[in-house]
Parts: structure tokens; C-alpha cells; sequence
């Protein structure tokens, strides 16, 4: 039995999800100096960015972490692309637990097919690089051509392929707009091969109408080459449009993790109820959007038990004192103890 | 109204013959991307353009009375007085040295005719309106004390100070996550109603207008390519920009793989085409589009500024 395990554990890049996260916690210490603790008094400060969250990504789907500024979703991202260590859980990245690899070329080799693509267009692009420099800056630095023509060439063919020209390839990142930049950012991540892209606000800082092209390139790009996308938003509507399954966090923690069909109709914990209610009604329903008390509280001291229950409807004395974990309800993962209880009405 | 930019490589029209009016109490969206000129009109209202842009032409009327063309010294008193400003970013209007009580009292003092105890509970009296929880015992602290949905709360009862008959909003709540939205939107329609305060509301999201406002224009390369109330232009679009912009917002609920682009961009400033400005990226452009300009054409409650109207009505021109 055990034997038939570790052989599926082995061909588990095939079948098992792209990325298993479990457990992943990253604490940032945000105490004052050392010296000043001691004449003053202060204490040691930990901010919990991320507090323990576990989830799975399969191979070709999107699945996008949500939640408001503060929540902790930006630091998974720079967790799984190992911009940060991780302070206790673990990565796997198609089987392979990311912290065992040791030597240095197997975590290149295993870096390299995972790729970040960030938030604003204008700070992620050297200005003083012409666009070719900066997508075959992947392909030197790990050498996957060699020659000067097969370097062009691969070049023309990733502007091509993110809908800009080879003439392009001459020209200057301040020359393109927000927009294009954004595709000059895709055609940089794409120049390794990837399989797996972490995107932290792909289109945030974008106009709606360049967010539709942005998307849509996004959408055909993982059809034609089988890509795998981390998707990080607080548009919800962005979120809808582009993944299979969402996460939601709130203060760390994964508080809902539901197939996104299942989340948007159905949403389940009272966090993600809230989140919904919020959005702007476009529809002109003349729907009141549900005014929500309070706001996010601070990291360095969240509340004790469930973070959510101060500004919980449903909380009592147990969300108070214990902290739900995340768990099987109806398909979804929740961690809510109202859930749990049977204690919140289907909505 | 136009406002131009002279430059070294010649003259940039950014807000190209622009017409509007605001009654009061009531809340106009300007909406467009970035660039199409919508915070330069906020901007030009105010008299805070930056140098070198300048009202070229046209006039501002605030109550009846011409505003563009006060001197600068007159202008700064009626700047707060009359007509106040939100701007997107809270913690770069308020001052960080300063404690919030100050900063208003300072502003109270400035406009109106009051003594430093009467503005001190004004000042509270304004925190309490906006929704500052246990006012009394925070205003005396500084900024970074506070939220950012707190913070533009303060810069809202900074700019009701001197109950302004006209605010500029320029995307007030842009900044701030969705749930503190929500918040911020509900405060402004309040006192919208409560003061009978025109707000202009200058912001790129629709969601946020389809909310808040009761009319709105849509702007486009420095024009108002429609303008009418909320309800007709987001229901029922009429000119071919507005109703690409609709289109390319996903939408939660609606599947569809595909979502529908406007193609191109926005032109620059510099190379604005002839006719129509949208002609080169509208998918019904004709000959007529090319050279061209529409004006505002009334159709039903609404004005657009497309050809395609043209023949239906006899072309009256609101601009």
C-alpha cells in the first residue's frame, strides 16, 4: 500500500495538483530595536502576514487568492515564487517540496519554471533596457539559446505572441503604454518556459478596456500553452471572469476556498458573504449595497479566535475564543464555527 | 471649455470644448480612462492647474457668477470657501505634521468668521457628521493614526468645512478597498442630500458611478462623448466608446470566455485624428466620422456626440 503510494507521490506530477501549499505561515518582526526594548519597554512585535494557509492548485486551471489590503494574499505570492522564506510549511511545486531542493541548479532548474508577473507596468520594466534586452534577459540568464539570431528570433516570436510587433523589440518601455507594457511583462515571464505564473493585480493598475484585452490574452495564452495561473485580485469581478477556484483571505488565513461557480453563488462564509455584498451594482437594481461595519483590523494585534468575529453578524462566544479551521462543508472548504453549526441560513 | 498645454513640441489640447452644468444637490459623474481629460476639467474648475495648462477658452459660472478668470489671490478664497476638493490619495491631503483638529480649525479660520473655540466645535460638530468614531477624544491626533478609510473621511469634513456649494471628488474612493467603498459612498450621498452640495465625481470605475451618481458624462481625448442620467448610459449606451467600455467590464454572473475589447487605445494627446477622435478604434465609423467632429446631439434625456444620431434628429448642438 505504502508502495503504491510513493509510486503515485512519483508520477504525481502528472496527476496530483501543480502546487500543494499546506500549512505556510511567514512572520515579520516589527518590534522596535533591541536597544530601545530595553530602555523603553517595548515589546517584541510579530505581524502574521500569513498564518497558516494551505491550498492546492491544479495543472491548467487559475485559481485566484482574493481579499482586501492587508490580508496577506501578496505574500503567498512572493512565498510560492521564493521571494520570501517561508517561517514553517511547506511549498510542493509539481511534487517536490521547494525548501528540499539543495543544490543550486536543481532550484534554478525548478524556479525557472515558475515565473511573477507584478502589479504596475511602470515599475517592473528597467526603463533604461530596450524592450528586447528585457524579455531575453530570462533566456540568457539561464541560457535555454544560444546565439545571437536564435535570441531575436525567440524575442519576435513572444511580442508576437502577446499580441505587440518585432519592430517593437528596439523601442524603449516609457514608448508603450500601460497596457502594452503589461504584455511586455507577460512576454518577459513567458521567455522561460514557465508552466506555472504568479500574477499579483495583473490588471489593477489598468483601464478597464485594456483590463478586457489583458484578460483575454491571459485566457488564450493558458489555452495555448497549458499554463497554470496564481491569480491575486480584489476584484471580485476580475476574479469570476478568470478563475476555476478561489481563495478567500482575511488577516492570513484562507477563510473560504471554494470551485468559483460554487463560490459566487453560494458563498458560504460570512466574510465572503460580506465581500459580495459590497460589490457595486452595476445591474442598477437599485440594490442598497449592505453597509459593513468596522474594518480590517490590524495584523500586529488581530482579535483572538476567529479574526473575523468583531465584525462578524453571526459571531459568539466560541468565534471569540477558538479559531475555526478550515473545513469540508457541502464541496466548499470553510472556516467558519456559524457554518459549521448550521447556524447561518442558506442565503 | 478648454484647457490646453503649450509645450516645446507645440500646443496639447487636453480638455477640448467641454459643457456642462451641476444643479445643486445633485451628483455628476465624469467617467473615462486615463488621459481622456476628466481630472484636468476637475482640475481647471478649481483653478489648480498646473503650469503650463491654462483655460483657453470658454467660462466657468459658479452660482451665476464667472470664476475662471478671477486672479489667482481671489481665487485662493474662494477655493474652500465655495468650492471643495477630494482628492484620491488621503494621506498626501492632509498634512502628517499636523494634527487633524488644527489642520480643519485652520481651515474653518481661513473661510469663515469664527473665533478659535466656535471652530474647534465646528470641527467636531464635522468629524462626528463624517463618521469618525469617538471624535472627540481623536481629533487632536495626526494622521497616520488613522485608516485610510478614516483619513478620507477627514479630508470630506476638511473639504465641508466651509460648507462649499461645489466639491470635486477626484477619485475619492479609489484607494480604499471595496468594504470602506461602500462606507465612503454611502457619506458622500448623504451629504450630498443634506447640504445641498453639487459633487462633481471624477473617477474611471462605473461600478462607483453606477452607485453614487444621478448623471454622467463619459469622456473621451479631452470631449464628453455622452452625457445624460446614469440609467440611460449604463443601461441603454448610446454612443459606440460608452458602450465598449460597458462591454469590456466583466461582469460576476455573466459566462462568457471571451471579453469584449475596445481595439487600440486611447490616442495621445499629440496625435489626436481628425473628425471623430474615436473614429480609428469605432467599429461603426463612416466616411462622415473621418473628418468630421460631432457635437453633443440630444437624444431622449441623454446627449451624444456621434453621427450616428445625426439624421434622426436635426442635429441640435448643446455645446
Amino acid at each position: 500500500m505504502a508502495l503504491l503510494e510513493d509510486q503515485n507521490e512519483a508520477r504525481g506530477s502528472s496527476a496530483g495538483p501543480l502546487l500543494r501549499v499546506r500549512g505556510l505561515k511567514r512572520y515579520f518582526d516589527v518590534s522596535p530595536p533591541l536597544l530601545n526594548r530595553l530602555f523603553e519597554g517595548g515589546k517584541e512585535q510579530i505581524v502574521k502576514a500569513v498564518d497558516g494557509v494551505s491550498f492546492d492548485i491544479k495543472r491548467g486551471e487559475t485559481f485566484a487568492l482574493v481579499g482586501e489590503s492587508g490580508c496577506g494574499k501578496s505574500t503567498v505570492a512572493r512565498l510560492i515564487v521564493g521571494l520570501y522564506d517561508p517561517t514553517a510549511g511547506s511549498i510542493e511545486f509539481g511534487g517536490t517540496d521547494l525548501a528540499k531542493i539543495k543544490r543550486r541548479r536543481d532550484i534554478s532548474a525548478t524556479r525557472g519554471r515558475m515565473q511573477m508577473i507584478f502589479q504596475d507596468p511602470f515599475a517592473s520594466l528597467n526603463p533604461r533596457w530596450r524592450v528586447a534586452a528585457i524579455v531575453a534577459e530570462p533566456i540568457r540568464y539561464r541560457q535555454l539559446l544560444n546565439g545571437r539570431a536564435a535570441i531575436t528570433e525567440r524575442v519576435n516570436e513572444l511580442l508576437t505572441q502577446v499580441g505587440l510587433s518585432p519592430s517593437d523589440a528596439e523601442k524603449y518601455p516609457h514608448e508603450f503604454s500601460g497596457g502594452q507594457r503589461q504584455r511586455i511583462s507577460i512576454a518577459r515571464a513567458l521567455a522561460g518556459n514557465p508552466e506555472f505564473l504568479v500574477c499579483d493585480e495583473p490588471t489593477s493598475a489598468l483601464d478597464v478596456s485594456v483590463q478586457a484585452q489583458i484578460l483575454n490574452l491571459m485566457k488564450e495564452l493558458q489555452t495555448n500553452l497549458g499554463l497554470t495561473y496564481l491569480f491575486i485580485s480584489h476584484d471580485l469581478a476580475v476574479v469570476y471572469h478568470i478563475s476555476t477556484e478561489v481563495g478567500v483571505m482575511y488577516l492570513g488565513r484562507l477563510c473560504e476556498w471554494a470551485e468559483t461557480k460554487a463560490l459566487f453563488s453560494n458563498p458560504r462564509h460570512p466574510y465572503t458573504r460580506l465581500l459580495l455584498d459590497t460589490i457595486p451594482d452595476l445591474e442598477m437594481t437599485g440594490r442598497e449595497r449592505l453597509p459593513v461595519a468596522g474594518e480590517v483590523p490590524s495584523p500586529i494585534n488581530p482579535p483572538s479566535g476567529c479574526a473575523f468575529h468583531p465584525r462578524c453578524p453571526h459571531a459568539n462566544e466560541r468565534c471569540q475564543r477558538e479559531r475555526p479551521e478550515l473545513k469540508t462543508a457541502g464541496g466548499a472548504r470553510v472556516a467558519c464555527h456559524a457554518v459549521e453549526e448550521g447556524r447561518i441560513p442558506a442565503s | 471649455m478648454t484647457v490646453e498645454f503649450p509645450t516645446r513640441k507645440g500646443t496639447l489640447i487636453a480638455v477640448d470644448d467641454v459643457s456642462f452644468d451641476l444643479q445643486p444637490g445633485e451628483i455628476l459623474g465624469v467617467v473615462g480612462e486615463s488621459g481622456a481629460g476628466k481630472s484636468m476639467t476637475g482640475y481647471a474648475i478649481i483653478g489648480l492647474l498646473d503650469r503650463p495648462g491654462r483655460i483657453a477658452g470658454g467660462r466657468i459660472e459658479l452660482d451665476g457668477e464667472r470664476i475662471d478668470n478671477l486672479p489667482p489671490e481671489k481665487m485662493r478664497r474662494f477655493r474652500g470657501r465655495r468650492i471643495g476638493a477630494i482628492f484620491q490619495d488621503p494621506l498626501t491631503s492632509l498634512n502628517p505634521l499636523l494634527r487633524i483638529s488644527d489642520q480643519i480649525i485652520e481651515t474653518i479660520r481661513t473661510h469663515m468668521d469664527m473665533d478659535e473655540r466656535q471652530a474647534r466645535a465646528r470641527t467636531l460638530e464635522l468629524l462626528n457628521e463624517v463618521g469618525i468614531p469617538a471624535a472627540a477624544e481623536r481629533m487632536d491626533e495626526y494622521p497616520h493614526q488613522f485608516s485610510g478609510g478614516m483619513r478620507q473621511r477627514i479630508v470630506i469634513a476638511l473639504a465641508l468645512a466651509a460648507n462649499p456649494q461645489l466639491i470635486i471628488a477626484d477619485e475619492p474612493t479609489t484607494a480604499l478597498d471595496v468594504s470602506i467603498q461602500a462606507q465612503i459612498i454611502r457619506l458622500l450621498k448623504r451629504l450630498c442630500k443634506d447640504h445641498d452640495t453639487a459633487i462633481m465625481l471624477i473617477t474611471h470605475d462605473m461600478g462607483v458611478i453606477a452607485e453614487a451618481a444621478d448623471r454622467v458624462a463619459v469622456m473621451y481625448a479631452g470631449r464628453i462623448v455622452e452625457l445624460g442620467p446614469v440609467r440611460d448610459v449604463i443601461k441603454d449606451a448610446k454612443h459606440p466608446y460608452t458602450k465598449g467600455l460597458m462591454d469590456s467590464i466583466p461582469a460576476i454572473g455573466q459566462d462568457v470566455r471571451v471579453l469584449a475589447q475596445i481595439k487600440g487605445a486611447m490616442p495621445r494627446l499629440n496625435a489626436i485624428p481628425p473628425g471623430c477622435s474615436f473614429n480609428p478604434r469605432c467599429p461603426q465609423a463612416m466616411d462622415r466620422c473621418r473628418v468630421e467632429r460631432p457635437e453633443l446631439i440630444t437624444q431622449g434625456a441623454s446627449a451624444v456626440a456621434c453621427w450616428l444620431f445625426a439624421e434622426e434628429e436635426a442635429g441640435v448642438g448643446v455645446a
